[in-house]
């Protein structure tokens, strides 16, 4: 991984073509989530949400792209990923965010819980657009 | 693929789960550990996470399916050694892990399949690894 000289990692893109993938996506988002100095508990939930999200793009999204960077908002350092997919999109977001929701294969926490692991979720979809979905985790 | 290993300790058979699992491999477990259960006549069955550093929603609905599973072919399950942030994490998430019994760690979870189904299992694992292991010791 290449590092600054301040020993931040850069940004980071990740194929999520297979399982494999999904999990060098939370291995990364680990990574990026200590270099974030994270604690524990929010560690594991970055890595969670990030997992979740990861499956989505594969299984529903037809496989795509994570992005993960180190932020800053002055004050504190957090992890931010981004999953892009060229896919279906979803029809009704506010339907797919409902817990408990599922389109038949899974739980339907995927979305509504990965949400409720971070502290920024943004969803970008449409029918036949694809989705992007970007989330960031700060550190207390 | 990877695949976790399946371990018989007398009447329970043990599954300690040591790498970040692919859903592959989780899918691949769950049927393992039913042929295990029917091949051996096992009641219980102990799955060891307390290497995993998270556990989302896909690897909770298969240690649901996995209990559900064994019941139904009757053998008790119970997943041990959860870490702490991955329990936090869980209920964050929404999962609460309804319908599988956990504990703290091996021996207890152990003694619960012991208590509960009354087998006749030596005091202490170690006992029973040497039993059960003509090599051990």
């Amino acid at each position: 991984m290449d590092t600054t000289a301040r020993g931040s990692p850069s940004p980071q893109d990740l194929p999520i073509e297979g399982d494999a993938d999904v999990v060098r996506v939370r291995q990364a988002m680990r990574t990026f989530a200590i270099a974030a100095r994270l604690g524990l508990v929010e560690q594991t939930k970055a890595v969670t949400a990030a997992s979740e999200l990861a499956r989505n793009t594969l299984v529903h999204g037809g496989g795509g792209e994570a992005t993960i960077e180190l932020v800053s908002d002055g004050r504190r350092r957090g992890v931010r990923a981004t999953f892009v997919d060229t896919g279906a999109g979803i029809p009704d977001v506010d339907q797919a965010l409902t817990e408990g929701w599922s389109t038949g294969t899974g739980l339907g926490l995927g979305l509504s819980g990965s949400r409720r692991l971070v502290d920024a979720f943004d969803i970008d979809t449409a029918p036949g657009k694809g989705t992007r979905v970007c989330i960031t985790k700060w550190a207390r | 693929m990877d695949r976790v290993p399946v371990l018989k300790l007398g009447d329970v058979l043990l599954v300690s789960i040591q790498t970040d699992l692919e859903d592959v491999v989780a899918l691949a477990l769950q049927a393992d550990l039913s042929d295990r259960i029917v091949a051996t006549g096992a009641r219980g069955v102990v799955v060891d996470i307390s290497a995993l550093e998270i556990v989302d929603s896909f690897i909770g609905r298969v240690f649901a399916d996995l209990a559900a599973t064994a019941r139904v072919l009757d053998a008790e399950t119970v997943v041990v050694g959860m870490r702490p942030a991955v329990a936090i994490t869980l209920v964050d998430l929404g999962l609460s892990l309804g319908g599988v019994r956990t504990a703290l760690n091996v021996e207890k979870g152990l003694k619960i399949l012991r208590q509960d189904l009354g087998l006749p299992m030596a005091e202490d694992l170690e006992a029973i690894t040497s039993a059960s292991n003509p090599l051990a010791g």
